[in-house]
């Protein structure tokens, strides 16, 4: 760990965990899992079913409760950093007959700027109507967000997101289910961002596109097996390492 | 008797009448929208069981006050017993579903059944001892809004001008909490407070409601106008404004046609108009009713 008054400029760490650890029900589901993430890198989770990836990012960004360690985003506690996070959840986690219309939804990204009352200036739809753009989405605005495929879905997320304006990105299995159009639209946006200087961390399943879209990985199964750079941790050993765990404990003794 | 209803519809049928249909229309509309949220959220089990736990509160209030010598069946002791009682039968519920493995639709079906049991006990207690004048108190069961007095009818109109306030003021993080609860934390919503703020307007819509509607069937005037209203509307604004017309609506024409048919219980009547106005979007709503589905069907050769 560097002392906290280092002068050296190091890259800036968007998110950093330590020793972070989770239990569902006394079963541990994540184990004393420290990793950091530079700003402007673009990470991604990946590891076995039930490896505690979504886990890891929830209780990293506060959303379940972890029973140790510690994180930190841009330096701050992550209660103070929330602000500059978005946080794309996977899409079966809501209702998608819930009356809205895409635009709603997106506008709901809007709320820290309107508040409970607070008008939607022409500045702020604006920004959601970019927003929509950003992922080919705008002439879907007045759409009831049912009526969309689940790959438009996944856009609406994803540009509800983009209206934030966050610092760092998080994205729990962005690609499940998604048509290949919007898995490049996805992407396109993502590496933009990158290019812009945020970070983005994913939960990413499809082992074969992890060297083009992402520049780090972090292994996980339930322990962080390996963290770093994509050219030198994404390994056949390493990630064997990870998923061969499972495969052991799926095979009855 | 079509004269009787006309008159009733337009507040020509005399005072008490009026006072009536102002007060069911006026329930009607605070029920139906805060309802839309309350079916939105998924609450719509948890306010019937809410409803049901207000019974032995109006017991025991009653006992208590006659006890004190004052007169058992005032309205604000009583309401005060209500409230209590449901938020005990909350508290109760909220601990059977984390503290227990019971699914949390059988515990609200376990709390409903043991307050409104236990709400039936202490009233057949009450009317076998003799204490006080019982008479009426049966009447919160089902409505009885013969007896309303212009104090009950002003109570709806300014709880039910509160709750809308509050609901409009609360607008967007209701509808963030209900929608996605997880980002609504994430955009700094308090969803625990949003969704006991929520819990707490629909225990208002219950209260107000136990003179016209009665506890077991308030349920269906906060569930019955937000289903109708969904069916016309794909904003969650409108299909709360809109369920609120339905339940004002439906208030209004019951308690003018329980007026013009001296058979018809009141409460029962509202019921049955908010559901005819619910069948009937399910038939005729532009895009999700029956018609506008057939006709479509219809239009698409080979399907």
């Amino acid at each position: 760990m560097a002392p906290a008054d280092s002068a050296t400029p190091l890259p800036e760490i968007a998110l950093a965990l330590s020793g972070l650890s989770v239990a569902y029900g006394g079963m541990p589901v994540v184990e004393a899992a420290t990793a950091r993430f530079p700003a402007g890198s673009m990470t991604a989770i990946i590891g076995p079913n039930g490896a505690g990836k979504s886990t890891l990012l929830k209780a990293a960004l506060g959303l379940v409760p972890a029973l140790a360690g510690e994180v930190r985003a841009f330096g701050q506690p992550v209660a103070r950093a929330l602000p500059r996070i978005a946080y794309v959840p996977q899409r079966a986690a809501v209702d998608w007959d819930f009356p809205a219309r895409v635009i709603d939804v997106v506008q709901m990204g809007l709320y820290r700027q309107t508040g409970p009352l607070g008008r939607l200036t022409p500045d702020l739809r604006a920004r959601a109507e970019q927003s929509l753009a950003d992922l080919g989405m705008a002439d879907f605005a007045q759409r009831q967000i049912g009526a969309l495929s689940g790959g438009q879905q996944q856009r609406v997320f994803l540009a509800r997101a983009l209206a934030q304006q966050g610092d760092l990105i998080v994205l729990d299995e962005p690609f499940a289910g998604v048509d290949a159009a919007t898995e490049a639209a996805i992407i396109a946006v993502l590496h933009g961002l990158r290019a812009r200087g945020r970070t983005v961390i994913a939960v990413h399943h499809d082992l074969s596109t992890v060297p083009a879209y992402f520049d780090r990985v972090l292994l996980l199964n339930r322990r962080v097996i390996a963290e770093g750079p994509t050219s030198t941790t994404f390994h056949r050993d390493r990630v064997a390492e990870a998923y061969g765990n499972q495969l052991l404990t799926a095979i009855p003794a | 008797m079509t004269e009787t209803l006309l008159q009733a519809l337009f507040f020509q049928a005399g005072y008490n009448a009026a006072l009536v249909s102002l007060g069911a229309a006026l329930l009607g509309l605070a029920a139906g929208a805060v309802g839309a949220f309350t079916t939105l959220r998924r609450r719509a089990l948890v306010s019937d069981a809410m409803a049901h736990a207000t019974l032995p509160g109006i017991g025991l209030a009653f006992l208590a006050m006659a006890a004190l010598g004052g007169d058992g069946r005032a309205l604000p002791g009583l309401l005060a017993g209500a409230a209590l009682s449901a938020a005990l039968g909350l508290i109760l519920l909220q601990a059977l579903s984390s503290r227990t493995r019971l699914p949390e639709d059988a515990a609200t079906g376990a709390i409903l059944s043991a307050f409104y049991g236990a709400g039936i006990v202490i009233l057949t207690v009450i009317q076998n001892v003799g204490i006080g004048r019982p008479a009426g108190l049966e009447g919160f069961l089902l409505g009885s809004t013969a007896g309303m007095l212009r104090a009950d009818a002003l109570l709806i109109a300014l709880g039910g001008a509160l709750l809308l306030g509050l609901l409009a003021s609360l607008r967007r993080p209701l509808a963030m909490t209900a929608f996605d609860p997880v980002h609504a934390r994430m955009m700094g919503i308090d969803t625990r407070s949003t969704d006991l703020m929520l819990l707490l307007m629909t225990l208002a819509c219950v209260l107000l409601g136990l003179r016209v509607v009665g506890l077991i069937l308030i349920v269906a005037l906060l569930i019955t106008p937000a289903l109708a209203a969904r069916l016309w509307s794909d904003r969650i604004g409108i299909v709360a404004l809109l369920a609120g017309l339905i339940g004002a609506a439906a208030g209004h024409v019951g308690a003018a046609l329980s007026l013009a048919l001296p058979d018809l219980p009141t409460g029962p009547a509202i019921i049955l108009l908010a559901f005819a106005a619910f069948v009937m979007s399910a038939l005729l709503a532009p895009g999700r009713g029956l018609l506008s589905r057939l006709r479509r069907a219809h239009a698409r050769p080979g399907v």
